[in-house]
């Protein structure tokens, strides 16, 4: 029964969508929006969690809708209901946030209409059983962000965006397109349960492999891919910021999950986990480097998702190898820390992302160098903030460290495997892990350290309130799953339990409930354990311990002064460290190799009363040996061909049979 | 009966090390003063600056938000306990399992990223220098040690340090290169990470290579107390984490006798005592690098790291 119901409250969520173009100038129609799309996620997300706490059996239905011959499919297994609960927590916590926040929109009826739509889109791509569908859902999920993107589209920054985005989107649904070709076969099965029953040959499977590699890879941001997402996240409103980059790249890694684990079925070569492990390690520490020389809060937030996508392919990479060797408990391990790190960075990016929108709010800028001092005015904000800044840190006893932990775990297993280059692969996998989670904590000291602390770098940070209560119940509510899913972490390991099992042929972790104190225990207990809650439980009691002895026996006074600073108080907050002075350190290291980082330095002579002058040139590798040599020759190209525009009737003729000849010859030599 | 002596042995280890911190401290700089030809403060010193520093009055930058006074309960707490999850006269303690050598890890991580914090908070020139270099440090630093934890936890078939400890004391181990390479990657990790010669000065201020110290500036009175104390904690818990993978020998078991115990803790002060001395004989004898040589120091400690593990994943014999 639950399935009709999922599927009408998304129809709904359309049908609020229209409603919108109608409504969206009147001022109240805000809040209805927002209001409803709440309600609706939360019974959507109550219906998911039920369906994968009970480890209920897939439930099916097909609807006459669609393709004649086909008919729509759907379905809610263990794995869908997952991603439903990741979807929707994240779509009811945005639409709460938005309640506040979406009162500040200067252009309502272009946000208004796409985000009910967008969600409603994001829950049919998960429930959709047949290839048409799922197509079909994917590509109206691509445009109603794409629409979100362009809400302020009179900014040329957002147009760019738009556009790239836009032919992002398009080669990925291509590519998936052709993925599901391939894997419907001679027959043209469309369905997934008929897919699933389909033999492939290895070549073949290997190719839908790569299609889907860069169907979902080119939608979750994995490097080389990833150049539309920092550009196309931060242009939308930041609450369809933080469910762009916390829950819709969540989607596209469920339709590689889906593809990969459930319809390829057995991995057949091991080489697939190799690459697509080496792709998440690439991917890790590029984005977190790209994140550390970015000044504009929400960019770099967006190359952080970058990031993140890096860690939860190494955790996949790991399960397919894992798989391709029949060594199924490991493979369930590397599969949970994938899963766990999914639920995890779709909870902290989007808390950071309405703490970014707050801010703006607050000063309408989301440059760093001209924030700072935020913590004074805005003391709620930055404490929802600190703590999802320091759980994408991977710090204990926060939920990001559990599943770094797990995928480390899930590394440490790996000599176990047979083949030579998985061996070498999987410790420097875990060597770019530990790069990039130490990356990250140094990334998030800037982005938190030089927003919220320090003196204010422009009068409109000087003059921020703190935000609206529905943006700081939405921030607190992110803020304290993220500390419980890290002190908790064996209740979320239990629950992703029968999505696992799906994916990995019955095999799944042992049940964490029944271990004492509800310790982390995902091997066995004398090779690993982790418990978050006395970690928390000891720190605590020995931070109350030394603060209670301090104040009671010691000194319990405080004096206010100017700072210090070696005797040079009264400086000019100009004369703080900045983001860029922050990541110099890091540009000099590592941007220096990555980015080609060049400083230059123009000092005027003696007596001279000009300002000297510091520029920073950075170039992108991506872009630089992969995206403009490609534009450069499809320009190339299409400018040689440019005559054909230009020929006489006869010539086109001649054209058109020399085509059909080759055609013909082709068919004939292939048969 | 022996739950309640567990939950003692391991209460008393937590304060144990809580005790000897600021002496390890005192140790080190009484032996590199002697080692300059100067006749040094007393042995007793740090716990005077304590006592001295905890009584006088705090006096706090006005810029300086809640988060400044917080962090230094925050730091000292989570240092605390990652030193108290280190093996130090007994292996197998009733809470070793709590956090594993990643979390340990992960722990100082925390106290890192909120000491980087407190630094950046004041606004002033000085923090911003030691938060910035600090975490660039750190960059390298604690993928180094991973490594060196990827390297253990290989051998032993754990990543628990109470479990590592009791393979280093029974199994026979013997010489092995990767040991060798992690020992090494360890040592460099430690000294970067204590902010010692050649990588930072404990010693200075008013100096433009200054990191940890940068970073402190502000503090003052109680709170500089307990992040001095968290610094001494740290100390302590690198010497302890090197004697109890790389020399074991003299460490008892949970549940022995009391005689079991006061051997162990004579061992672990001996073995403290020579860690000191060879820390305090290597500051005498190297210069202090440039910042940005830093970066090929710890790029050497995360090459070395890497190398034991992937050794091991060549073959277990290595």
């Amino acid at each position: 029964m639950p399935l009709p119901l999922l599927l009408s409250l998304s129809m709904i969520l359309l049908a609020i969508g229209l409603y919108a173009i109608l409504a969206s100038r009147r001022a109240s129609c805000s809040r209805q929006i927002y209001g409803i799309s709440l309600v609706i996620c939360v019974i959507l997300l109550g219906m998911a969690l039920t369906h994968l706490l009970n480890a209920a059996a897939p439930v099916t239905l097909t609807l006459p809708l669609g393709l004649p011959w086909l008919g729509a499919h759907f379905r809610l297994d263990a794995l869908s209901a997952f991603f439903l609960i990741v979807v929707n927590l994240g779509g009811a916590v945005a639409s709460l946030f938005a309640l506040g926040y979406g009162q500040h929109e200067p252009a309502p009826g272009r946000v208004l209409p796409f985000y009910p739509a967008f969600l409603a889109d994001m829950n049919l791509v998960l429930l959709a059983d047949d290839a048409f569908t799922f197509l079909f859902a994917w590509e109206f999920m691509s445009l109603s962000s794409w629409a979100l993107v362009m809400a302020h589209h009179r900014e040329p920054a957002n147009a760019r965006a738009g556009y790239l985005y836009l032919v992002m989107a398009c080669l990925g649904t291509l590519a998936l397109l052709l993925a599901f070709g391939l894997l419907a076969g001679a027959n043209g099965g469309y369905d997934f349960a008929t897919i699933r029953t389909v033999e492939m040959t290895p070549g073949l499977a290997a190719l839908a492999l790569i299609l889907a590699l860069i169907g979902t890879g080119s939608k979750a941001g994995l490097v080389p891919l990833h150049v539309w997402l920092p550009l196309a996240h931060p242009a939308a409103p930041s609450h369809v910021s933080a469910l762009m980059s916390g829950v819709m790249t969540k989607v596209a890694v469920y339709g590689f999950i889906r593809i990969v684990f459930d319809l390829l079925g057995e991995p057949v070569a091991w080489w697939w986990g190799g690459l697509v492990l080496a792709l998440g390690g690439i991917t890790a520490v590029l984005g977190v480097l790209y994140a550390l020389m970015q000044h504009d809060l929400k960019r770099l937030l967006a190359y952080h998702t970058v990031e993140n996508i890096g860690i939860i392919f190494i955790g996949l990479g790991l399960a397919l190898a894992f798989q391709s060797n029949q060594m199924y408990a490991s493979a369930a391990l590397a599969l949970t820390a994938a899963l766990f790190h999914v639920l995890n960075h779709s909870l902290f990016k989007s808390l950071l992302f309405m703490g970014t929108g707050a801010v703006l709010t607050a000063t309408g800028e989301r440059d760093m160098e001209r924030l700072g001092g935020l913590i004074h005015p805005m003391p709620w904000t930055a404490l929802a903030f600190l703590i999802g800044a320091a759980a994408i840190s991977a710090l204990p006893p926060l939920n990001g460290f559990v599943s770094e932990w797990l995928t480390f775990q899930a590394i440490l297993l790996t000599p176990e495997l047979p083949q030579w280059l998985l061996k070498f692969l999987a410790p420097a996998a875990g060597a770019l892990l530990a790069l990039s989670a130490a990356l990250a904590a140094a990334c998030f000291v800037k982005a938190f350290g030089i927003t919220f602390l320090g003196r204010p770098r422009s009068p409109a940070a000087a003059k921020a309130q703190e935000t609206d209560r529905y943006s700081l119940a939405a921030l607190f509510s992110l803020a304290a799953l993220c500390l419980l899913a890290g002190i908790l972490p064996g209740l979320v390991v239990d629950g992703l339990s029968p999505a696992v099992g799906l994916l990995n042929g019955g095999a799944q972790l042992p049940a964490q409930q029944s271990q004492p104190w509800l310790t982390l225990v995902p091997v066995a207990d004398v090779k690993s354990s982790y418990n978050g809650l006395l970690v928390l439980l000891f720190m605590a009691l020995s931070g109350i311990f030394a603060a209670v002895s301090i104040h009671r026996f010691a000194s319990n006074s405080v004096r206010r002064s100017p700072a210090w600073d070696c005797g040079f108080p009264n400086a000019s907050p100009a004369a703080q460290y900045t983001a860029g002075s922050f990541a110099q350190p890091i540009r000099r290291v590592f941007g220096s190799v990555v980015f080609q980082a060049r400083e230059h330095v123009t000092m005027p002579p003696p007596g001279d009363g000009r300002a000297a002058q510091f520029a920073v040139q950075l170039r992108d590798p991506v872009w630089d040996c992969g995206y403009a040599p490609l534009t450069a020759a499809i320009i190339k190209i299409s400018t040689k061909l440019n005559y054909l525009q230009y020929l006489t009737i006869r010539q086109y003729l001649s054209l058109v049979f020399g085509a059909l000849v080759l055609l013909l010859l082709g068919i004939a030599l292939w048969r | 009966m022996a739950l309640i002596t567990g939950y003692l042995v391991q209460g008393g280890q937590m304060l144990l090390i809580l005790l000897l911190a600021p002496l390890i401290t005192g140790w080190v700089r009484t032996l590199k003063a002697q080692l300059l030809c100067r006749r040094g403060p007393s042995l007793l010193q740090p716990y005077r600056d304590l006592r001295k520093l905890l009584r006088k009055d705090v006096v706090l930058a006005g810029s300086a938000s809640w988060l400044f006074r917080v962090a230094p309960y925050l730091i000292f707490a989570a240092i605390w306990v990652a030193a108290a999850l280190v093996p130090t006269f007994a292996s197998g303690l009733p809470f070793s399992w709590t956090a594993d050598l990643i979390a340990i890890v992960a722990l100082l991580g925390t106290a890192r990223f909120f000491l980087a914090l407190a630094g950046l908070d004041t606004g002033t020139s000085f923090g911003g220098i030691g938060a910035s270099r600090e975490m660039m440090i750190a960059s390298l630093a604690e993928p180094a040690m991973l490594m060196m934890v990827f390297t253990l936890s290989l051998l032993a078939g754990t990543t628990e340090l109470s479990a590592v400890a009791q393979f280093m004391l029974t199994a026979d181990v013997g010489l092995r290169v990767s040991l060798a390479l992690a020992l090494l990657a360890l040592v460099m990790v430690a000294i970067a990470e204590n902010a010692r010669i050649p990588v930072d000065n404990p010693a200075t201020h008013l100096e433009l290579t200054m990191v940890h110290e940068a970073m402190v500036l502000e503090y003052s009175g109680r709170h500089l107390a307990l992040i001095e104390l968290a610094a001494s904690l740290k100390l302590l818990l690198y010497l302890s984490l090197l004697s109890c993978i790389f020399v074991p020998w003299g460490m008892t078991t949970a549940g022995e006798d009391l005689t079991a115990y006061l051997t162990g803790i004579a061992a672990y002060l001996a073995k403290l005592g020579l860690g000191g001395f060879l820390l305090a004989l290597f500051e005498t004898g190297i210069a202090k690098m440039r910042v940005f040589r830093v970066d090929q120091f710890l790029g050497a400690a995360l090459m070395l790291g890497l190398l034991g593990a992937l050794l091991l994943f060549v073959s277990r014999s290595l």
